[in-house]
């Protein structure tokens, strides 16, 4: 490991320094470090900065501290009432001791778990520019079919992330250019021919809180992972959804999808093709057909749009029947 | 001085139990050694080709770093693993080129992370196929048996058959990963040496680095062990490093090995390729059985599996072949896994069944039954004892598998399809030449000791019930000394021999100290075990799987496992079903999770820690249970005992993966079954 040198942050302007790197629950951080891919200088621990408070927001929201744990979120009665799909994924994500000490900002800035990345030894554009993207022709079963490019087809591997996409939440941001506030769908980037950039946030920008807006529907909304095992396990697909019926019309739905992208995929496509159609399993699957045309898959990977496509038609009829009741 | 209960058999629970739970026991790393430096391994990042440099970071706070350019030359021995920095070949990807040693961990590990190496990469070859020609058939297999057999005339029986299957089944590379990593502390006095190292047999580590080192005083200290399934056989290079290390630096040493290198230079479970074609007539009865396995080896050392092998005593026909194939990969040796051999074979076997009994219209259980022979098929040896029989029979009572319907993908539960599925299971019994001591003590105990290791299997308080029996007295009575070379020469922990070979040898000397009245008596087995057959030994038992399926995702869950088995004498109820239990979800880890991920271009396994290559977690084991019949059997050792700690894996793949198909209607032939592989097969919901 690369001797670093670590401090408390006391302030968000402590993160600024060339080579500093915030410390939250260090689950993906000190993993990467042991493994060589993160070398940094400075470790910044947020750890101590008031940021774990869970509040409600005027109208129904929540604001959830970028400091609180990933269990703490889970189990918030607020959160299990209102944003069941929330708890749901971050119930589906780790396992119980991992949920302990990470937090919501670390959950969402998590890095991938492609094998090229976490392999310092072996080429990866992502942790060496230029280096070439070996997943391609090698193994990506786990990897993307949507938003990928010839440099990266990694995938952002957070279920939290993809509940949050679905609710529309934002991300709120503290940095040396000010405050601002970006929507979670639009954190991660895509990665184009710069992968080594998962997100938008600037070198110093510390992720301060996360607001979920009030969304009346959502408390008939869940989250179904497909995993390899029964638990912990990172998702090979996963739904996020929620959705509101009126006498068999959908009137609104949220929906996204988690492993099949590199970052959270909110499938607004399908959402747009299913608003004011019948509450229909076929109806369902046509959406899913929509958001699923766009599609590349790899050698190995193509199975993803099959699972999508099942599992978003599976939630949406299980959700729709819900409302019947 | 007479007992009338007996301690064999008794469910004692393990006794160094409570100095597990609380952290007391120590593991080969934990052991606190003045001064000790640490040694990173640096492996070769290509799969081929020649080291031709190596250069360290001047400003970096290392005391050595090693390599073939600089490192003390050592005596070959039988395994080239362990000529470790003796020659710049590079012969797999992950092989140990260098060994960097420091004050701390930290900086050995960073130090080799940033070392310069420089390399003349070769061409490699990494892909197990049939029709490589370079495949070739080995002169034995493991551990000699001859590679083919043919009896009669497998091709007419397939040619004139009712009924036949041809099918090719498919297992990936496995990897040990017992919980605790290879390690070892390396100290030197003078001449003598004293290794700290997590192992299955202290006096061979101790003879094999004595001859590497050309010294005659190895002291090995192995008293607990976090799992080896084999890996830990034999010595591994960590050993050769670290005592390397420690010579050159005049420091002890430490190696502990990262999870990475877990899955390269201790040895792996060869993939497999296996063909397996049956004839039979129309009431099910087997004219004709042929088996041909494909497997992999290195550059380095031939390790030829021997996957078929379990079909020459399996079933009767008159026709029979059975056959083993190598291909030479640039690769790292495969070595032994948990069963080796059985675990494979069985699997393309009992699937193969399970396929005739499809075809037959046939219910897979009265298949097997109806081909039960009364001897071994090859050798014609009558078995010593064989209860294949009464465990399917007993098994399917109790779990239930009398009125099941024998067509596929019939039974919905929800968002489930369900299925049942049934596997023989069997391993050989054998037993190995051991010496074991014992005392009486003036305050009345009796010390029993015996250079024997305890991997968490309940060795060490078999033992003590072993010797209390032997002795006619109460196990609290008896104090077992294990774990340490310097002890009486035992055999290695593999095979599921280690209680028959060990406890023949305590039963042996405590037997003797009893009858003669002496206070000190040593036991050498050797001729004893010698004397014996080695044919015509086998543990059998069936393995039966309920799995669900689920109708949208094609994920599979296994609800429930059980295994019947005729194992002799078993000797401790507790840690047995242990045995039999760890065997079992391993199993279900090789038919369901584990694989090793191979990228051909990197020559490598990619997903080399335990996020990436999985194993069952808890979540996946729901119902499972273990029974086994009373069997006796005193024709194969003092005890009556046959080895257990294998059995369990199996057949038990086989049983999972034909409740898929039963669930489903669909045959998985290549290992894992996973989602990817059932989803488009999916019946309509
Ligand atoms: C074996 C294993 C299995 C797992 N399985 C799953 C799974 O199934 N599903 C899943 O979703 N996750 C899974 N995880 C990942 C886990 O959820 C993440 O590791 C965790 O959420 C990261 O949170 P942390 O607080 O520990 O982050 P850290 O490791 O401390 O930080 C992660 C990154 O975020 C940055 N960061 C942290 N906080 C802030 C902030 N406030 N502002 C700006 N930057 C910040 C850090 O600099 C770092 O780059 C698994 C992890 C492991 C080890
Ligand atoms: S997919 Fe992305 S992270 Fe993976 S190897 Fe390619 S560039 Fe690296």
């Amino acid at each position: 490991m690369k001797t670093f040198a670590y401090r408390t942050a006391v302030t968000p302007a402590d993160g600024l320094e060339p080579g500093a790197v915030f410390l939250a629950g260090g689950t993906n951080l000190v993993d990467l470090m042991k493994l060589g891919v993160a070398t940094p200088d400075v470790l910044v621990d947020v750890n101590k900065l008031p940021l774990d408070e869970i509040a409600d927001l005027p109208g129904g929201g929540l604001r959830i501290g970028a400091g609180a744990r990933n269990s703490d979120v889970a189990a918030d009665p607020r959160v299990r009432r209102d944003f069941p799909v929330l708890s749901e994924a971050l119930l589906a994500g780790a396992s119980g001791q991992l949920r302990n000490v990470a937090t919501t900002g670390g959950n969402l800035l998590q890095r991938t778990r492609c094998r090229y990345f976490m392999d310092a030894s072996k080429p990866c554009n992502k942790h060496t520019p230029g280096s070439g993207c070996p997943a391609r022709d090698g193994d990506h079963r786990d990897l993307a079919i949507l938003g990928a490019s010839a440099s990266c087809v990694a995938t952002h591997p957070s279920d939290m992330a993809v509940a949050l996409a679905a609710l529309g939440a934002t991300v709120r941001v503290d940095g040396p250019a000010g405050r601002r506030v970006i929507p979670v769908t639009g954190l991660h980037r895509l990665p184009g021919d710069t992968p080594e950039r998962d997100t938008v946030l600037e070198h110093g920008e510390l992720i301060t809180a996360v607001e979920v807006p009030p969304l009346p529907f959502a408390h008939r909304s869940t989250y179904r992972k497909a995993r390899d095992r029964a638990s912990y396990a990172f998702a090979v697909g996963s739904v996020a959804a929620a959705l509101d019926v009126h006498d068999g019309v959908v009137r609104d739905v949220r929906l996204a999808w988690g492993a099949v992208a590199h970052r959270p995929w909110r499938a607004f496509a399908a959402e747009e093709r299913l608003r004011g159609r019948p509450a229909t399993r076929a109806e369902f699957t046509a959406a899913a057909d929509v958001e699923l045309a766009a599609a590349e898959p790899l050698r190995d990977n193509a199975y993803k749009i099959n699972l999508l496509r099942r599992m978003t038609t599976a939630v949406l009829e299980r959700l729709a029947e819900g409302a019947r009741r | 001085m007479t007992t009338t209960t007996k301690a064999v058999g008794a469910p004692l629970a393990r006794i160094e139990g409570p100095e597990k739970v609380s952290g007391r026991a120590r593991y080969a790393a934990e052991y606190p050694v003045d001064g000790v430096a640490h040694g990173w391994i640096v492996p070769s990042p290509v799969p081929r080709g020649r080291l031709t440099a190596v250069v360290a970071d001047p400003t970096g706070d290392t005391m050595a770093v090693l390599w073939h350019g600089n490192a003390p030359s050592l005596a070959a021995v039988d395994d080239p693993e362990l000529a470790v920095l003796q020659s710049d070949r590079i012969s797999y990807r992950g092989q140990p080129i260098a060994l960097v040693v420091a004050d701390t961990l930290e900086a050995a590990r960073r130090a080799a992370q940033v070392l310069h190496l420089e390399i003349e990469a070769e061409e490699h070859e990494t892909v197990l196929r049939a029709d490589h020609p370079g495949v070739y058939e080995p002169e034995t297999v493991n551990p000699g048996y001859p590679a083919a057999t043919v009896h009669g005339d497998v091709e007419t029986a397939l040619a004139t058959a009712d009924v036949t299957v041809d099918v090719t089944y498919s297992t990936p590379a496995l990897h040990n990963n017992p919980m605790e990593p290879h390690a070892t502390i390396a100290r030197w006095d003078g001449d003598d040496l004293t290794l700290y190292d997590s192992n299955q047999h202290p006096s061979g580590v101790a003879a094999t680095v004595g001859e590497i080192f050309g010294v005659d005083r190895v002291h090995v200290i192995t008293e607990h062990v976090g799992g080896g399934f084999g890996s830990k056989g034999t010595a591994r290079p960590n050993a050769v490093l670290a005592a390397l290390a420690a010579r050159v630096t005049g420091r002890p040493v430490k190696v502990v090995l990262p999870r990475q290198a877990m899955f390269s230079m201790v040895g792996h479970r060869t993939p497999t390729l296996q063909r397996v074609r049956l004839a039979a007539g129309r009431d099910g009865t087997l004219s004709g059985i042929d088996h041909q396995a494909y497997s992999q080896t290195s550059r380095l050392y031939e390790f030829a599996e021997q996957t078929a092998v379990v079909t020459r005593h399996m079933y009767a026909a008159p026709h029979r072949r059975t056959g083993h194939h190598l291909l030479r990969l640039d690769m790292p040796t495969p070595r032994w896994m948990r069963a080796p051999g059985e675990a494979p074979g069985m699997l393309a076997l009992e699937c193969a069944i399970d396929e005739l009994a499809e075809k037959l219209g046939m219910d897979p259980i009265e298949l097997r039954i109806r081909n039960e022979p009364s001897a071994e098929p090859e050798s014609g040896v009558a078995f010593t004892s064989r209860h294949y029989v009464e465990c399917l029979r007993r098994g399917a009572e109790r779990f239930g598998w009398s009125g099941r319907d024998p067509r596929p993908a019939r039974r919905r539960e929800g968002d489930w399809w369900i299925g049942t599925g049934v596997a023989g299971a069997t391993y050989p019994t054998m037993a190995q030449p051991s010496t074991a001591r014992v005392r009486a003590l003036p305050d009345g105990t009796f010390e029993v000791a015996i250079g024997a290791t305890d991997l968490g299997t309940g060795a060490r308080t078999i033992l003590v019930q072993i010797a209390a029996d032997a002795l006619d007295v109460a196990p609290e009575r008896v104090r077992i000394r294990i774990g340490d070379s310097t002890l009486p020469r035992a055999s290695v922990a593999g095979g599921s021999s280690g209680s028959a070979s060990w406890g023949w040898a305590v039963t042996g000397a405590c037997r003797s100290l009893r009858d003669t009245g002496r206070d000190e008596v040593t036991f050498d087995s050797t001729e004893l075990v010698q004397r014996q057959e080695t044919e015509g030994r086998h543990a059998y038992g069936a393995h039966f799987a309920e799995v669900r399926v689920d109708a949208v995702t094609g994920e599979v869950r296994v609800s429930r496992l059980f295994g019947m088995y005729a194992a002799g004498r078993i000797l401790n109820a507790r840690t047995a079903r242990g045995q039999f239990l760890g065997g079992m979800i391993m199993g279900m880890g090789m038919a369901l999770h584990e694989e090793g991920v191979l990228d051909p271009a990197m020559g490598e396994w990619v997903n080399h820690d335990l996020a990436g290559y999985h194993v069952p977690v808890h979540a996946d084991v729901e119902s499972i249970e273990a029974a086994w019949l009373d069997e006796t059997d005193d024709r194969i050792n003092p005890m009556g005992s046959k080895g257990i700690g294998e059995i369990g894996i199996v057949g038990s793949p086989a049983a999972i993966v034909n409740a898929v198909w039963h669930a489903t209607g669909i045959r998985i032939r290549d290992l894992p079954v996973r989602l990817d592989k059932i989803l488009d097969g999916l019946p309509a919901s």
